[in-house]
């Protein structure tokens, strides 16, 4: 990992930009009419987010089901194009390439899926697997393209003999392997990893993990890594960005997150999470949210959050909180901070 | 404490056309009044089995209970008519499962569904039962319950489904309550309600609860003993601060040390344990953990070990000691090549 910029405060890794995404919105319109579909409304998934990607970091995006998270993640991969906003790759404005200058771009951007049992087509063998976005991009010929699968197989730490074998001869954790070497294959530089361990029982999910950092080390790798499990995105994270109803509540070092949340959302969700210790988990305190997420259809005025949140005053109900860097490198947006 | 449920050796194999699956291959443990037991292990372990034995859910054929005992309330579950054991489930066991969205009759309102088991347990008349139901759902706070309780399944989210399966679990007033991964299926901050309420009714009402998960924050949240399950068998056993602070077994050592933890403030490299669960088809000769045990030794790939007290209250099925006894193998590699 080359570093450019010295570290700024609080970061462990390189201070340099890869991704910058500015004002992105991703609205899914709903449509309704039998012959002539009509607009009736729109679903915000996401709303309106300011925040970058550094250069070998890994930014976790953190929060509960529909509040976003993986549609950000496809958005800046250009997977949906978003409703509005600026995705900037390396100097590059995403949103504005088109066919085949976008997909010779998305060499360098690639995704592992939550899934793995859907994710991989059950007709391919490994080295199909692993071989064929090479093809897709014209990445290594004959000898040397089979060279190379091999040494991906090994890097994801399945034997390279099994290279004709099929996704159904593997175990879940195995599967989740194959999916990352599809993502090595084309030598990105970024990988948006959407829940890669979710699906995966404990001990599997620790191998996986692993396995993510080592790679990240080994391949200088960047990631957006897309989670619902805190303490997982907490330990594999560099920043860590807490997201709620399509907007962003909070972005900070993944330890100073912990130690020292500024938002009543970010400090309720580290609540919810047990400590796996009986001893630690009986003292804490624990902050019970009232109700369910409000739907992203008719998001609530104002703050998002000002439906559940313990703080609300008036003004969070009327008036939407700007996203401001409240401390070096800690980012939050609400008004009782 | 009085003994509650006393489950002696019980067998439970699935008899498929590839062998005979010993999903459950003698377990033996007892809950008492008003107890929370946490059932930990990973998926194929046997857990959710266990559950189902003691609820004669068992799906005949494939499943037979082939071998055991279980003793409840002075019956042994397995030798009363059908009849018999319709009296006791949902009455004196109720029952929670995962999934909030397939437990509940789509056809039928919330209130017909809670009133179901009261008006057949119970005895109660229509009315009677009504205001009961109203009593139930005010209790796991759901508002305007006797509005609510005309609504179907699909109007209510996913938490207050989960609510609502737990008002009718408790609805007769059982003495245990079986939750098999009650919130696995929902939002931290949705679960940190759900299990709330479950562990504040159980404690008013005096419920034994036996909680089946793969969350160990969870159990060490709410569980006072554990027993953790590996291939169909019990591997250790004992208060949650033992197995937590004090693990005897390899097993129940790596499951711990492969979980992040999010109150760690320097990164940590998970510990994993290498390799996959045994199929459990063919019998196994040795102790089922051995091929990715760190401390085994010959004797545990031939021999098959049986539960020890280790300290009072606390056993392990172990040869070795993980506390005393040094590793025989080094952890496998640091991952990549």
């Amino acid at each position: 990992m080359t570093t450019q910029t010295a570290p700024s405060a609080g970061s462990s890794k390189s201070g340099e930009t890869l991704v910058k995404i500015s004002g992105l919105k991703m609205y899914f319109p709903v449509t309704s009419g039998l012959f002539i579909q009509r607009k009736i409304a729109d679903v915000r998934a996401v709303d309106g987010l300011d925040f970058e990607v550094r250069r070998g970091e890994t930014l976790g995006l953190v929060g509960e089901s529909g509040c976003g998270k993986s549609t950000t993640g496809r958005a800046v991969l250009q997977l949906y194009r978003p409703t509005a906003g600026k995705i900037n790759f390396d100097g590059t404005e995403l949103t504005e390439l088109k066919g085949a200058a976008l997909r010779r771009f998305r060499r360098r951007m690639q995704m592992i899926f939550q899934d793995p049992y859907s994710s991989l087509n059950p007709r391919m063998s490994v080295g199909q697997i692993i071989g064929e976005p090479m093809a897709i991009h014209g990445l290594y010929k004959g000898a040397e393209r089979t060279e190379r699968v091999q040494y991906i197989m090994q890097a994801i730490g399945l034997n390279p003999l099994f290279v004709k074998r099929y996704p159904h001869e593997f175990s879940g954790g195995q599967r989740q392997r194959i999916g990352i070497g599809r993502a090595l294959a084309v030598e990105p530089d970024f990988i948006a990893c959407d829940e890669p361990v979710s699906a995966l029982d404990v001990s599997i999910q620790a191998q996986v993990i692993n396995l993510l950092e080592d790679l990240q080390s080994q391949f200088s790798l960047t990631y957006l890594f897309i989670a619902h499990d805190l303490a997982v995105v907490k330990h594999i994270s560099d920043r860590v960005a807490v997201m709620y109803l399509g907007k962003m509540m909070e972005l900070a070092d993944s330890i100073e997150l912990y130690e020292n949340p500024l938002h009543p959302y970010t400090k309720a969700l580290l609540s919810a999470v047990p400590i796996t210790d009986p001893e630690v988990e009986r003292k804490r305190e624990r902050i019970i949210l009232t109700g369910d997420v409000p739907s992203p259809l008719r998001p609530p005025p104002g703050c998002v959050f000002n439906t559940r949140c313990p703080i609300a005053v008036d003004e969070c109900r009327e008036r939407v909180p700007e996203w401001r860097e409240a401390v070096p490198n800690h980012w939050i947006a609400c008004h009782r901070v | 404490m009085a003994r509650l449920l006393e489950v002696t050796n019980l067998k439970t194999y699935f008899f498929t056309d590839d062998g005979v699956v010993r999903a459950v291959n003698g377990v033996t443990w007892h809950l008492d009044e008003g107890e929370t037991l946490g059932l930990v292990g990973e998926s194929g372990c046997g857990k959710s089995v266990t559950a189902m034995s003691i609820l004669r859910l068992i799906p005949n054929p494939p499943g037979r209970i082939v071998d055991g005992s279980i003793m409840f309330e002075g019956r042994d579950l397995l030798k009363i008519t059908d009849a018999e054991m319709r009296s006791v489930r949902g009455n004196r066991i109720g029952m929670i499962f995962q999934e909030p969205m397939t437990s509940l009759n789509p056809v039928l309102t919330i209130g017909a569904q809670i009133r179901e088991s009261i008006t057949l347990h119970l005895g109660l008349g229509e009315e009677e039962a009504n205001a009961r139901a109203v009593e139930l759902l005010e209790l796991v706070g759901i508002p305007e319950a006797p509005q609510r309780l005309k609504e179907y399944p699909h109007q209510f989210s996913g938490g207050m489904r989960q609510r609502v399966m737990i008002a009718m679990a408790l609805s007769c007033n059982p003495k245990l309550l079986i939750a098999d991964e009650p919130t696995t299926a929902l939002d931290v901050t949705i679960q940190a309600q759900v299990l709330e309420i479950m562990a504040r009714l159980a404690r008013e009402f005096g419920t034994a609860v036996l909680v089946i998960t793969h969350n160990l924050g969870v159990v060490a949240r709410y569980a006072d003993r554990v027993n953790v399950m590996y291939a169909g068998e019990i591997v250790e056993s004992g208060s949650a601060v033992d197995i937590f602070k004090n693990p005897r077994h390899p097993y129940t050592v790596g499951l711990m040390a492969s979980v992040p933890r999010l109150d760690e403030t320097e990164h940590v490299r998970l510990t994993t344990i290498e390799g996959q669960p045994p199929l459990l088809i063919a019998p196994i000769p040795g102790c089922p953990f051995q091929p990715r045990c760190d401390w085994a030794v010959d004797q545990c790939g031939t021999t098959h070990p049986e539960l020890e007290t280790r300290e009072p209250g606390h056993t392990a099925r172990c040869f070795r000691d993980p506390r005393t006894d040094q590793k025989t193998k080094t952890p496998a590699g640091a991952g990549v090549a």
